[in-house]
């Protein structure tokens, strides 16, 4: 046995890690439906699910049930292996794209090989990303067309032409950044952004380099909202014109694959995001002389969350939350003990930042979709095109330029 | 693990073409041709051509054939109909096959295939932007100005088009 663990440790490290970084996102996942139905909620002055559990926390193992245990019915006509291959192929490919994603710099020791906290450290990392997401199409074109339908049909049309119009301006709207690195390496974009400018800022590419990628960052979330189909440019599935788009025809856990496909790639979007233009796992506070303190401060937010949840549920309404939150409560602010000691803190920090910058991400997120309305097709192709290409080449352009008077 | 990764690949690149050929609707056949570049960008891979391989993904199977797709899905092209041999098919096609096949046999079983190995090292992307933008940059340049007129030429005939009717 130890002999076969030995001789096998990359592939093995390999499955723990990937097994581990499917049931974290897959969680993370059903708890995003319930991050989003509660913002969306809050900004609507309505409370969200509630019922479910303290606070709604059960909702999405609610709905996790309801959806394996709904009937899964054929509809007539369909082409069998499409329909069936689509929503697969969305979840997959979405998966695969979060492989890449690295969540701090330090390495872990699994069975006595070192590996980075990544699944996998590519060299051409970026590349490999927008192949798979240069595929996310298929699933909701081939949805769209096996359902045998004309909604779905026309949601697929709609959405696939959709996402080959924003791919353009979100592959060049990044650039820019891989002019300034000269690597595609998302672990050396972010080691490339290490420092401080004179104006006490760090050494972001969102406001650093030779030249602030300001515009890049901008073209890059708009399309990047575009390219998940996400409000205000959900086309794909506009309720009042395409009933529900191009998942009309499909139910139970097919829906729920496209649901989650759909999350995925707002996690993976959400850390391109934050790995490109905002430092990734980088501290925006320093933490050397001085500043030491900072480390201590995923520490001092995981209690005062764990303080306020304590707070919250002794004084919650029913029995089970008054039980329920408390203990949360306690659980978190262990968390934040067990960060303060001197063998977690150095470890804490990078996947610390990480999942806030995300986080943060992520609520801007359903921010955009609870306050702005849907745009019109029309509206939604002439800005594509007319608007965010140009934008995002002239950022290159200057970008280039920039680069270039800075060598001379 | 390399050649059971190439055996891999190829069986699914053979029969991703296969099915291509054999696939009744459009849209199967365009399923089967992503197959197919999708194992040929693993077989560049393989090979050590890193910046191909990906560029085989996004360029190929991401961009043109959902082009392909999204056309065939406009048009909704039906079940294609089955042509029995046609006269060309019998007296060109069968003969040419033949011979293309007996070649490669001979080719071969000759041992002057020479077996495209990868050579141990990997390309790297710098490399390969260096010789295309610095040492070869004028036909390079060249093909973009190609690509442009055909651009202008689809714009054209597109045009000419909606004015007749």
């Amino acid at each position: 046995m130890n002999d076969f663990i030995s001789q096998h440790a990359l592939l093995l490290a390999f499955v723990v890690k990937t097994a581990l970084m499917i049931f974290l996102t897959l969680t993370a996942l059903a708890y995003l439906t319930w991050f989003e139905r509660k913002v969306v909620a809050h900004i609507q002055s309505r409370w969200g699910p509630y019922r479910t559990g303290p606070h709604g926390l059960l909702q999405p193992l609610a709905d996790g049930i309801k959806f394996i245990a709904k009937e899964d019915p054929l509809p007539f006509g369909v082409d069998k292996f499409v329909y069936l291959l689509a929503p697969f192929l969305a979840l997959a490919l979405a998966l695969t794209a979060l492989a890449i994603i690295p969540f701090g710099p330090q390495t872990i020791r699994l069975f006595g090989v070192e590996t980075p906290l990544a699944i996998s450290d590519l060299n051409l990392g970026l590349l490999f990303l927008f192949a798979i997401t240069s595929l996310g199409v298929y699933g909701v074109a081939l949805a769209g067309w096996a359902s045998n339908s004309k909604y779905p049909l026309l949601g697929g049309l709609r959405s696939s032409a959709q996402m080959v119009s924003y791919e353009l301006a979100l592959t060049l709207s990044i650039v820019g950044i891989l002019l300034t690195t000269g690597t595609f390496s998302l672990r050396g974009i972010i080691e490339s952004q290490q420092g401080w400018t004179p104006y006490l800022l760090p050494k972001w590419y969102l406001f650093a380099g030779p030249f602030p990628q300001i515009l890049g960052f901008f073209c890059y979330f708009t399309a990047a909202v575009a390219e998940t189909n996400r409000a205000p440019f959900d086309l794909a599935e506009a309720e009042q014109e395409l009933v529900g788009g191009f998942h009309t025809e499909y139910s139970s856990m097919k829906f729920a694959m496209f649901f989650m496909a759909e999350y995925a790639n707002m996690l993976t979007v959400s850390c391109l995001a934050t790995i490109l233009f905002f430092g990734g796992w980088l501290s925006p506070i320093p933490s050397t002389g001085a500043w030491m303190w900072s480390l201590y401060i995923p520490t001092v937010i995981f209690i005062l969350a764990g303080a306020g949840l304590i707070l919250d549920g002794i004084r919650y309404e029913n029995m089970f939350g008054r039980a329920v939150l408390p203990v949360l409560g306690l659980v978190l602010c262990a968390v934040g003990f067990v960060c303060a000691f001197p063998f977690a803190i150095g470890y804490v920090q990078g996947p610390f930042w990480f999942l806030t910058k995300v986080a943060v991400f992520l609520f801007i997120y359903v921010w955009v979709r609870g306050t702005l309305p849907r745009i019109r097709y029309d509206q939604l192709m002439g800005f594509g095109w007319k608007v965010l290409l140009p934008v995002s080449l002239a950022n290159v352009v200057l970008t280039s330029l920039f680069i270039l008077v800075g060598k001379r | 693990m390399m050649p059971v990764l190439f055996f891999l690949l190829a069986l699914v690149a053979i029969g991703g073409a296969v099915s291509l050929i054999l696939q009744k609707h459009p849209i199967h056949s365009a399923l089967s041709l992503i197959v197919v570049m999708v194992a040929i960008a693993g077989l560049y891979l393989l090979l050590g051509a890193e910046f191909i391989s990906a560029v085989q993904i996004i360029v190929y199977a991401g961009a043109i054939m959902v082009l392909f797709v999204f056309v065939i899905m406009l048009l909704n092209a039906g079940v294609e109909e089955r042509t029995h041999f046609s006269r060309s098919a019998t007296y060109v096609g069968v003969p040419v096959a033949v011979l293309f096949a007996a070649t490669l046999a001979w080719w071969v079983a000759m041992g002057s295939a020479a077996v495209a190995g990868s050579s141990g090292q990997t390309t790297s992307t710098r490399d390969l932007s260096m010789l295309l933008f610095r040492d070869y940059a004028f036909p390079f340049e060249l093909t973009s100005v190609l690509i442009l007129i055909a651009i202008m030429g689809a714009i054209v005939l597109a045009k000419r088009e909606q004015e007749k009717p």
